[in-house]
């Protein structure tokens, strides 16, 4: 069977026979291009911040359902551990030690938590905890946080610098865009960034001890039953100052990894830890506040959403489609406005199921 | 065991507790009866810690316990249910009950690593109670299920339960008897009689059921408008004129005149 016999017959007119004449290999071939090119610019690069997201709205989350408010400072407290770890980072690099091909960051990652850790125990001891005992609104407590984030947020300015740090050492990709062409044969590359691949494995391991704890361990048990019903848990001799203490802990860990991941992934820089507040609140409540699992998924979301729809297809298009040649990039939303995704996903979900995907608290 | 001496909650200007002065004996079953509103969950959320209390101190064995929070005076041996059920909604009955005994091995986070054995057999005897507590409470066919999804009356059941993991001193109860059927009622009875007579538990409770009362409290303590109205045994508080006109209302009276009178 010849080629032209392929040829649809409504095509037989002449005017677009060029975009047709493929063979059925080459089709093959044009739709593994198009699934590459989709994998490189959308797929990876949504896994890798969709983990960054996700880390972070678990914090959000927990501090919601155990504390019962949402705090604000949490972006700036993420920028506060990514700087700990950075300094850490760089102390190490000057000694000498090195992890190749591995972030040095790893092994600094330890101390930036424990940095974080005793510096929201202390935020805790100054600031919250007043008004915990005056058993102040949320509302209150809300606006203290954002007191909280404005002060975090001009202190890692203050000793770090308001530029642009990179920190990222170690290998750059697992496999690079040419290498997999020359592997492949294909025409589009997947290139695998090692710090996109590291950032989806060490999320994986951290929340698997995350509810590992929270549902093996007696002190997670207590955090839940203080989450599900305060004046129960403390009329069941669970010390409140203690869960308080281990939730603070625990979100100095969870802030101080995602934000050194998002640090590694893209660079740091504290005002981008600010800005995103927004797409890490919109997962949390997306997937239902106070809701661990819910935060993971409202992680995902958001961050397929804002990738997808600030994408421009044009390439991708190009290889499914070959007789369309279109005029623009086919973006739905230049890149420039890509936390009006997160706006947007947030309010028609606070519109239609204001629990969230996994049923959360109310707001 | 228990003294509150003149005790008072004001909510605005609102007298919800005025004044209260009284005594628990250790060993006794103490009922406390009064109308709707008269202040006796407030009387109990100020002893058990859940409210702090306007002016007024309350004694536990002669110390001054007077706004110590719930978990300390749980450590105590102070405990109390609640009269709408609390529970922790979306745990399993079994381990609502099995988080209550408060400092276990693995609430230190170090013994979550090195001590895992400890834990473990610590667990053991707690898993081992709890199902224990649930057989006797008649829920023990629901111990996988969510607690969110129980019936009022077997939330009712599982507060009870949840004061029998411990070695308590004193229990307050805000009417674990309503919403529960008769028959689960005298189960419920016999199990306060028990743990008073065989694990030395005092027992402050409020019922609206006379029945109830009268079959397990010696004394009993009648409140109206946040204040004591009377205290004796059940005959003297449904003899007692004040308690009838607030309380009682005259229907009991009548009756139990025309019971003496066909003796
Ligand atoms: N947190 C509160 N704020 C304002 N008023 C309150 C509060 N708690 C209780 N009250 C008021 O105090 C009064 C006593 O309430 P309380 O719950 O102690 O009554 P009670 O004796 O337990 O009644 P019942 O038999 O119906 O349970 C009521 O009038 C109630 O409205
Ligand atoms: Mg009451």
């Amino acid at each position: 069977m010849s080629v032209a016999d392929r040829t649809p017959p409504w095509t037989s007119s002449g005017t677009c026979r060029i975009g047709f004449r493929l063979s059925r290999l080459e089709d093959g071939l044009d739709f593994l291009n198009a699934f590459v090119a989709f994998a490189n610019f959308v797929m990876l690069p949504a896994v890798a911040y969709g983990s960054q997201l996700a880390l972070g709205a678990l914090g959000v989350t927990m501090i919601y359902g155990i504390l019962r408010f949402s705090n604000f400072a949490h972006g700036d407290t993420m920028a506060f551990g990514a700087m700990a770890t950075i300094l850490g980072t760089w102390w190490l690099q000057a000694m000498g030690v090195s992890l190749d091909p591995f972030p040095t960051a790893l092994l600094a990652l330890p101390a930036g938590i424990a940095a974080t850790a005793v510096f929201v125990l202390i935020t805790d001891r100054l600031v919250y905890r007043f008004y915990r005992e005056q058993k102040s609104a949320p509302v209150i407590l809300v606006i203290v946080s954002m007191g909280v984030m404005f002060v975090t947020n001009g202190l890692v300015r203050f000793v770090i610098g308001v530029d642009e740090q990179r920190f990222a050492d170690g290998a750059r990709f697992i496999i690079t865009a040419r290498e997999f062409k020359e592997l492949t044969g294909l025409k589009e590359g997947l290139a695998i960034k090692s710090t996109a691949m590291l950032t989806v494995v060490v999320a994986i391991i951290v929340v698997a001890i995350l509810f590992w704890f929270l549902n093996r361990t007696r002190t997670g048990k207590s955090m839940r039953a203080f989450s599900d019903n305060e004046d129960l848990a403390l009329l069941s001799g669970i010390n409140p100052e203690r869960v308080v203490m281990f939730t603070w802990i625990m979100v100095a860990a969870l802030a101080t990894v995602a934000g050194v991941l998002y640090g590694l992934d893209k660079s740091f820089k504290p005002f981008n830890y600010f800005q995103l507040l927004l797409p890490i609140f919109a997962s949390a409540i997306v997937g239902g506040l106070g809701n661990p699992i819910g935060a993971i998924a409202g992680g995902f979301v958001i961050a397929f959403s804002e990738v997808t729809i600030t994408y421009a297809f044009k390439k991708v298009a190009g290889y499914l489609i070959p007789a369309w040649e279109p005029q623009g990039l086919v973006q739905l939303l230049s890149t420039d406005y890509k936390f009006a995704v997160s706006f947007g996903i947030l309010i028609v979900v606070l519109l239609f199921r204001p629990t969230g995907l996994f049923r959360g608290k109310a707001l | 065991m228990i003294r509150v001496e003149g005790l008072h909650k004001h909510f605005g200007g609102f007298h919800a507790v005025d004044g209260v002065t009284l005594k628990i004996a250790p060993g006794s079953i103490t009922g406390l009866i009064g109308p709707n509103g008269a202040g006796k969950t407030t009387l109990f959320n100020l002893i058990a810690g859940t409210l702090p209390p306007t002016s007024g101190h309350v004694f536990m064995n002669g110390e001054d316990i007077t706004g110590l929070p719930p978990h300390d005076l749980f450590h105590k041996g102070l405990l109390r249910t609640f009269q709408i059920a609390h529970e922790f909604a979306s745990m399993s009955v079994r381990e609502n009950l099995m988080l209550v005994p408060g400092h276990q091995q693995g609430e230190r986070i170090w013994n979550t690593w090195i001590g895992r054995r400890r834990i473990a057999a610590e667990e053991e005897g707690i898993r081992k109670k709890a199902d224990e507590v649930m057989e006797f409470l008649t829920i023990d066919h629901l111990k996988d299920e969510r607690a969110g999804n129980l019936s009022g009356g077997q939330k009712k059941l599982l507060e009870l339960g949840r004061t029998m993991m411990v070695d308590a001193q004193i229990v307050f109860l805000d009417e674990v008897g309503a919403g529960v059927n008769r028959t689960l009622l005298r189960t419920i009875g016999d199990a306060i009689q028990r743990l008073n007579r065989e694990r030395s538990y005092t027992f402050c409770m409020i019922e609206h059921d006379m029945d109830f009362i009268g079959r397990l409290c010696d004394p009993v303590i009648c409140m109206a408008e946040g204040k004591v109205l009377a205290e004796g045994t059940i005959e003297q508080i449904k003899a007692n004129d004040h308690v009838i006109e607030a309380y009682l209302g005259t229907g009991l009276k009548n009756r139990m005149i025309k019971e003496t009178s066909s003796e």
